[in-house]
């Protein structure tokens, strides 16, 4: 059993293994390089330092995040992020299948911005470190100012490759290609009105599953309510290809406020389709502060792949008891405090501020049991969990 | 892919109208209230991005997170 503990201390768990894919098959690291809405307009030269901690379902995370932009104002602007997060976690996978375990991991990120007339090109890398873990993305995209400037039309291409490996078993030894390809449409509809569209199609390619995770198989087939076990690995597919569609309106209220609206569809080749909305008002008082409230709902279906108890080790080709697979719901409240520290300019510093957000996100799953308890495994309730989101940061433009 | 392909052309499409020259109908001293902070999808990347890497790591969905950006052209 020393191996089988072993193993589990040092698990990736979902949390680490969705976050490098988010580093490498975009969302993230395309979005970092994403210029401005104004493809016509160099993004301004700033520094923020921010401090983040996440806290919910036995999982903290907490770490820094350093980004630094500085452009020659006429036509390129560079900018790097260095960004951590300390993990600590007793998730209900590591309390069910090992022990509490804790890592780190690291990202770099860097991109240049080229501005020429009302074309922005933007190039960036991104390399993401864990243990068994790393992640390197190439991104490019570009952006096209039109219609007086009411118009932007982004196009932008990301391609990453992952080396996984496992730090109990030497034998692992995979690999991970993702492709992301985006589109984007920013559009001034009136005076009050932003619109902003975006499109993704992300392709995976490669060995996508946890090495660490199991999935949950009754001992005795033919007793349901019997007790069960997490001695056979995930099998998952070698690839998936997915669509995501969001529109978001953003809307400057009568009196000096604005609201933003938001709604995106998802749906990929492992037949899972998800809704996500979110709302967001943000208010100004006086010249120095600002405040932002928002919620954000969201909902998934599970892939046809996923079961919460399997009947047999061999019932299909492909397994996964992965609960961000599952059919589940989130939803979240928070709100946002923005301090203006200068009056006006102060030396190089033309504006600084202080900042602190906090949400508050719950989550209820629909097929994916708390079998921490033990007992029968048909007899276990349905998993759901509160976190804590929080960031501090300082912002400074120059 | 065929739905990537359809939004591809129509966008292509809406590109290729650009040249033929269409007056804007926000002007730009109209553009004040679009030129306001509060007016921008992501005041701060880094803070919006962390958010955004939140939920990615614990829902199924990935991308189009999108609304970056912000503002008017108006600089």
């Amino acid at each position: 059993m020393e191996a089988a503990v072993a193993a589990t201390e040092r698990r990736a768990p979902t949390f680490l293994r969705a976050a490098r894919a988010a580093a490498a098959t975009t969302p993230l690291a395309l979005l970092l390089v994403s210029p401005s809405l104004d493809a016509g307009v160099l993004a301004e030269d700033r520094t923020d330092a921010l401090y983040h901690s996440y806290d919910g379902g036995g999982v903290q995370v907490t770490g820094p995040s350093l980004l630094v932009r500085k452009g020659d104002n006429k036509q390129f602007s560079g900018a790097l992020n260095y960004y951590v997060d300390n993990i600590s976690s007793a998730s209900v996978d590591v309390v069910t299948q090992g022990s509490p375990y804790s890592e780190k991991r690291s990202e770099w990120s860097g991109s240049v911005d080229y501005l020429h007339a009302d074309t922005t090109m933007t190039a960036g890398y991104t390399r993401s470190d864990e243990s068994d873990y790393q992640a390197n993305t190439f991104s490019f995209s570009i952006s096209q100012s039109m219609f007086g400037e009411l118009t932007t039309v982004t196009l932008g291409y990301s391609r990453g490759f992952d080396d996984i490996s496992s730090n109990v078993d030497a034998a692992v030894d995979e690999s991970a290609d993702h492709q992301n390809y985006h589109v984007s449409l920013s559009q001034v509809l009136s005076k009050n009105l932003l619109l902003s569209l975006n499109y993704d199609a992300v392709t995976d390619e490669g060995f996508l599953r946890n090495p660490y995770r199991r999935v949950y198989v009754l001992d005795d087939p033919n007793d349901p309510n019997g007790l069960a076990n997490f001695n056979t690995p995930e099998r998952y597919p070698s690839t998936r290809t997915s669509n995501a569609l969001s529109a978001n309106f953003l809307y400057y209220l009568p009196y000096r406020a604005s609201l933003k609206l938001g709604y995106r569809y998802y749906a990929d080749d492992w037949d899972i389709s998800a809704h996500t909305v979110d709302l967001r008002y943000t208010h100004p008082l006086g010249s120095r502060w600002l405040f932002d409230v928002g919620a954000r709902y969201y909902q998934q279906t599970r892939a046809d792949f996923y079961a919460d108890l399997f009947q047999r080790p061999d019932q299909q080709n492909f397994m996964a008891r992965d609960k961000e697979l599952s059919e589940f719901k989130d939803y979240s409240l928070g709100f946002g405090v923005t301090y203006n520290l200068l009056k006006k300019p102060y030396g190089f510093i033309d504006k600084a501020t202080l900042n602190f957000n906090y949400d508050r996100i719950w989550f209820k799953y629909d097929d994916f049991s708390d079998v921490s308890g033990g007992g029968p495994a048909a007899q276990a309730p349905l998993y759901e969990f509160d976190a804590d989101v929080m960031r501090f940061y300082g912002s400074i433009w120059y | 892919m065929k739905f990537s392909g359809q939004l591809l052309a129509i966008l292509g499409a809406v590109s290729l109208s650009a040249c033929s020259g269409v007056e804007p109908w926000v002007k730009p001293y109209e553009r004040a209230h679009l030129a306001d902070p509060i007016m921008s999808f992501s005041r701060n990347p880094v803070a919006d991005d962390f958010a955004s890497h939140v939920y990615q790591v614990r829902e199924g969905a990935r991308g189009a997170e999108g609304g970056h950006g912000g503002g008017c052209g108006c600089n």
